[in-house]
């Protein structure tokens, strides 16, 4: 492929909200007939980046070429004509279409659904996708809507296709079936640009790799050119000493006994299936898996938010005696006097109120222990106060609304508040997800504190790294199945991804 | 049989007006858009096309031409409507107002509208306002031939109504034909169920929104003028024509959003607003069959929530505002 | 081939206070100019106009008290509606919960004639509360049990009871027969009167203190700020969601149900099935525009109330139909709705300045 004239060229791209700078003087060059991966940290600024190219975002300051040519990308549609497709990391499908009405959505001419399904099957073969054309996409898969997405945007003839962290909700073989399609499509000669922050990923399926770091670009280079410690160093900036601090375990016995747990969802399919094992308190139990695998289903099912099948959860008091908190909502666990508390994975979405203040969302778990009908607003604010200074949180003030700030300061709120309740069991889901290197180990530290209390951690990740270093025991998950229980500091990385991802690592390792 | 036909009969005449002023809300729901001024742009229709049909006999006179007459009452209530709809959509889909809140400010509007043009009309006038028999009958005779209305039985039962409800279930099938079989129809469902994939698609939200809302909005209006024209005897009559419009609402919902259902949901609930007058049911008094339609409505809206099935549920954007950059 | 886009337009994060009020100032100034182009179209003089409505509506003890009249249930209604939307739970059914406690407060009315005046005015209050609220409770059931839209239920609710009154006007609650009318509540049923007005205004100025500090200071309250921001976060912190739901749909009803009370008995002295008038959805519309402050709520209902006030001055001095207060209000919702627009969002136009780089 003649490699001189980049597909896509992007220069001095910048893209303000607010008083955020999500990107700053951004460069990238997009070729034909490559992958580029585009790495970088959450909040980097990789998915607006990619937005300016698609046509959902208009840049503040910038140029974009295409095949040399300068150009104004002012709508999506003004992106599908100049041949650029983004597959989003929310899929854009209307349920209640079938496939075949999803992927011609928008298009000019008549309409004409059997020579669509007929260019859909071409499409299919030609690149080896699975798909019913007449399926609804409420009854689809996470996969198969992504397969839709995948082909809604090369049946617009689409020549260069940006993928938003594809593979983060897809199974092993599904991502395995995802990377023989790209390279097909590679071959095909269209330029492909997927945006992730998995460096096995990049090595295993990249041609070259940019690196993007809070808004900056940091550079590019080939793949084969580079390894996983430079491409990190990008990404943070600086070396990352990648070992976490792990305290011994102190005083383990059993505080949380989950036996048989089944979990069905709203459509009937089985979330969790069969689960049991033991939580000890004074102890980190990691739980990997990849996502969608009933992590989330099981913390709310301890937390008694989650509707379940069969089975049982025991909290087991200090003396012995054992609780079950099956059938319970979290307010009659609270008044058994067991102190749970949960760092849920959709933080503004759940675990805070994005419109209220930090004191208001101190008084979330608090609001009604106060006497009489009104809440009392004094201590809240005042614990907010102290939680602001200890855990370092920028904010402009106690009384400015949570959703403003950033989304590390976002976590030391939520996570601040769920500590300040002395809790015996702590359930964080993906505690760090997008926080910054600093902001991380902060929560790192505040989870082996809480172990140092004696409490129970069940701390949810999907880092195999940080899984290793921080836990004493790790619970595998595959396909809301236990794969296996193994001891932090005798396992690694491998074993961990083939438990998790059982029959390729069956096979393959 | 000597009960049934004429039930029938007379209840898909009283349910003509209701058949365009859902006809109308479908559209403009379709698109997402919960345009609560139906009764509004149903009165602004009324008053509007009454008094176009009025001056136009007044100025041409002697070469007033009946079929001209109706056509521009067909006009001036649609564009009434359309303007009515046109403030609405303004409002919600360039400045994003609440749907809600602004409906019902539009109901406000345009029944103050409606009802301002009615009586400033009657004043001026001095005191009546009526069109001729001739116009009066192009409005309200069927226009099939003799021929067809004597065949027995079915002559009156098919040929014996007026013009608007053939207009309305012509416009009922052109309609369901363009949600489902043209591509106009599918962009515009897909902008009523998630306006961020239609605007991924390409598909321009606001146009397909203004558009929706402000033709849904005219084919309501001239909803009102069909009451005022036939069921009021072309006569203004504010009484008569109030609640129309939320019916319609109701009757939306009742069709679950699908353009044919609006043929014999407008009969049925046509029925049940007339069937006082011809059945009396001991302890079921007059006042109480009015309230039928809301009902069944209600009925109908707890079974579809509890089925829960998805082809049949409101569009899933409806009454929510559409902004790309929302983070 | 494709054009910069014209103008840009995003969200705005800090909004001063100072701001907002100034948009919203110049919106109803919009609206006075709008309304005064309509009064030229109608060949008046929109300073005449205007300066009727306002000596109509205040210049006289009578006046104001009519305005007052108008003013009282649209106050009361919206500060009921306020608990209902902060929640983002569309009770739309206001009229509906106004007819129901009328007609609830009407049957004591009519059936304890012989009962003194205070503890009947108390139990036709309790019943019109009781009514009200179950009226509003049964689609905010559905919501909660089966997320039935309350929408749309709550709007068919309204028809439903009108027409039951309707039926009751010409059935069993007729007076004379064929009149198609309930009679006049004996006096017993009616409420005093303070200041010339029935005493139905002291009771919404106390609503309104005891609304702003039951919505910002009290844990019912917060409960329903959390639950209007994020449901999922109100069911991780336990609160029963559900149960929340019914329990502020009730109270909506209520005080709905409490105000149809006192304008049949204050107001009208008996029932008929146009008792709410049209306040229930006015009254919507005040809600928001106040932002459910219920102090801004007082302001705009009183405007509310000289509008419609000095239309009927309008229409006595002028000959201009009644009906124009409708469309004055209209105009000014509309200006203000758009003004909001204003608030919440920045615009900002571009140049042509790319296409010269370029």
């Amino acid at each position: 492929m003649d490699g001189a004239v980049p597909a896509v060229k992007m220069r001095d791209i910048t893209k303000r909200f607010g008083s955020v700078v999500a990107n700053d003087k951004c460069w990238l060059d997009i070729y034909r007939g490559e992958i580029l991966a585009l790495l970088g940290e959450n909040g980097s600024g990789k998915t607006t980046l990619m937005n300016m190219l698609s046509g959902i975002y208009f840049p503040d300051e910038g140029e974009i070429f295409i095949d040399g040519k300068p150009v104004v990308i002012s709508s999506p549609r003004s992106a599908f004509d100049l041949g650029i497709g983004m597959i989003h990391q929310h899929f854009k499908l209307v349920d209640v279409f079938t496939a075949a009405e999803n992927i011609i959505l928008g298009l000019p001419g008549k309409l004409d659904i059997h020579a669509a399904k007929e260019k859909i099957m071409d499409i299919c073969t030609k690149y080896g996708f699975v798909i019913d054309p007449d399926q609804k996409v409420y009854d689809m898969s996470v996969s198969q809507k992504q397969t839709v997405e995948i082909i809604k945007v090369l049946y617009r003839g689409a020549e260069i296709l940006i993928l938003d962290e594809p593979t983060a909700v897809l199974t092993p073989q599904e991502t395995d079936r995802l990377f023989a399609v790209l390279r097909n499509m590679r071959d095909d000669g269209k330029a492909i640009v997927i945006i992730t922050h998995k460096m096995h990923e990049v090595e295993s399926l990249s041609d070259r790799v940019a690196v993007l770091r809070k808004g900056h670009f940091t550079g590019d280079m080939l793949t084969k050119n580079t390894n996983i410690q430079e491409m990190t160093n990008m990404m943070v900036g600086r070396p990352v000493e990648l070992n976490i601090k792990r305290t011994e375990t102190v005083d383990p016995k059993p505080r949380i006994q989950v036996q048989g747990l089944t979990i069905k969802d709203a459509e009937g399919t089985v979330k969790l299936d069969n689960v049991s094992f033991t939580a000890n308190s004074g102890e980190v139990l990691g739980v990997a898996g990849i996502s969608g695998c009933g992590q989330k289903e099981l913390l709310e099912a301890i937390a008694g938010l989650q509707v379940v099948e069969s089975g049982s959860i025991c909290y087991v008091r200090d003396n012995g005696e054992k609780e079950e908190l099956i059938g319970k909502d979290p307010l009659k666990i609270k008044s058994l006097g067991v102190a749970l508390s949960f760092v849920p994975e959709d933080r503004l979405g759940m675990g805070l109120v994005g419109d209220m203040d930090i004191g208001n969302n101190m008084m979330l778990r608090t609001y009604r222990d106060s006497k009489g009908i009104f809440t009392n607003r004094k201590d809240p604010y005042h614990v907010a106060h102290q939680m602001v200074d200890f855990l370092e949180i920028v904010t402009p003030s106690v009384e400015t609304p949570v959703r403003r700030l950033s989304g590390g300061n976002v976590q030391k709120v939520l996570v601040g508040r769920e500590i300040s309740n002395a809790p015996t069991v702590l359930l964080t889901a993906y505690a760090t997800r997008g926080l910054d290197i600093n902001s991380s180990y902060m929560i790192y530290d505040l989870i082996n504190e809480q172990k140092q209390r004696g409490v129970s951690v069940i701390y949810v990740g999907e880092d195999l790294d940080v899984l290793v270093a921080l836990c004493d025991r790790v619970l595998v998950l595959c396909g809301g199945k236990v794969s296996g229980i193994v001891d932090g500091r005798k396992t690694d990385k491998r074993e961990l991804g083939a438990m998790m991802t059982k029959l390729g690592g069956m096979t393959n390792e | 049989m000597n009960f049934w036909i004429p039930l029938l009969f007379n209840a898909v005449l009283t349910g003509a007006p209701l058949m365009f002023g859902t006809l109308g809300e479908i559209l403009t729901e379709k698109s997402g858009n919960m345009n609560l001024g139906v009764e509004g742009m149903m009165y602004m229709g009324g008053a509007f096309g009454l008094g176009a049909a009025y001056y136009y006999e007044k100025i041409a006179g002697e070469s007033a031409n009946a079929i001209a007459g109706l056509l521009i009452a067909v006009f001036f209530a649609f564009l009434a409507g359309a303007i009515g709809a046109l403030i609405f959509s303004f409002l919600t889909i360039s400045l994003r107002a609440n749907q809600n809140v602004t409906g019902l400010a539009l109901s406000i509007f345009g029944t103050g509208v409606g009802q301002f043009a009615g009586e400033f009309m009657r004043v001026r006038e001095g005191g009546y306002i009526a069109v001729g028999a001739q116009m009066k009958a192009i409005f309200q005779n069927s226009p099939f031939p003799a021929v067809l209305l004597n065949i027995p039985v079915i002559g009156k039962l098919i040929f014996g109504y007026n013009i608007f409800v053939y207009l309305g279930v012509i416009i009922a099938v052109i309609m369901s034909y363009l949600f489902n079989k043209t591509r106009v129809g599918l962009n515009l469902r897909s902008v009523g169920e998630s306006p961020a994939t239609a605007d991924a698609a390409g598909i321009s939200v606001t146009r397909y929104r203004y558009l929706a809302t402000v033709i849904g909005g005219g084919i309501s209006a001239v909803g009102g003028m069909i009451y005022i024209m036939t069921i009021a005897g072309c006569v203004w009559n504010h009484e008569g024509l109030s609640g129309e419009g939320w019916l319609a609402v109701a009757l939306v919902i009742f069709c679950l959003w699908r353009p044919l259902n609006a043929i014999w949901g407008s009969a049925m609930f046509g029925a049940l607003m007339i069937l006082y007058l011809r059945l009396s049911i001991p302890f079921i008094p007059n006042q109480i069959y009015k309230i039928l339609p809301y009902l069944v409505t209600v009925i109908v809206l707890i079974i579809t929530s509890l089925r829960n099935k998805k082809e049949d549920q409101p569009p899933a954007a409806l009454g929510l505002p559409y902004f790309r950059e929302e983070r | 081939m494709n054009k910069t886009p014209l103008f840009h337009l995003s969200m705005r994060n800090e909004i001063t206070k100072q701001y907002a009020w100034m948009v919203r100032i110049c919106s109803f100034l919009f609206a006075i100019l709008l309304g005064a182009v309509i009064f030229i179209c109608l060949g008046n003089n929109p300073l005449e106009a205007y300066g009727i409505i306002l000596s109509g509506s205040l210049g006289k003890a009578s006046g104001i008290r009519q305005t007052v009249k108008y003013a009282v249930p649209l106050l009361g209604t919206a500060l009921a509606l306020a608990p209902c939307f902060r929640m983002r739970y569309w009770n739309i059914g206001a009229e509906g919960q106004i007819t129901a406690g009328a007609m609830a407060a009407t049957f004591f009315a009519l059936n304890c004639k012989t009962m003194p005046q205070l503890p009947l005015l108390l139990v036709m209050a309790v019943a019109a509360a009781i009514f009200g609220g179950i009226w509003a409770a049964i689609p905010a059931l559905f919501k909660a049990k089966w997320g039935t839209n309350e929408t749309l239920f709550t709007l068919m609710m309204n028809y439903i009871i009108i027409g039951v009154v309707k039926w009751l006007q010409g059935g069993p609650w007729e007076g004379k027969p064929g009149s198609q009318i309930i009679p006049n509540f004996v006096d017993n049923a009616i409420l005093p009167k303070v200041g010339g007005v029935y005493c139905g205004w002291i009771v919404v100025l106390v609503l309104v203190v005891l609304m702003f500090i039951y919505m910002n200071y009290s844990k019912h309250g917060y409960e329903i700020a959390v639950i209007g921001n994020s449901v999922n976060t109100a069911r991780y912190v336990g609160m029963n969601v559900g149960r929340i739901f019914v329990r502020t749909a009730f109270l909506s009803g209520a005080i709905c149900g409490v105000v149809g009370y006192m304008v049949a008995s204050g107001a009208h002295m008996t029932l008929y099935s146009d008792v709410a008038a049209g306040v229930g959805f006015t009254a919507i519309t005040v809600a928001w525009l106040a932002q459910l402050n219920p102090f801004v709520m007082v302001i705009i209902s009183v405007l509310m109330g000289i509008l419609e006030k000095g239309a009927s001055s309008l229409q006595t001095k002028l000959a201009i139909p009644a009906s124009i207060s409708d469309i004055i209000v209209g105009i000014f919702l509309f200006s203000m709705l758009a003004g909001e627009f204003f608030i919440r969002f920045k615009i900002s136009f571009r140049g042509n300045k790319k296409e010269a780089a370029a």
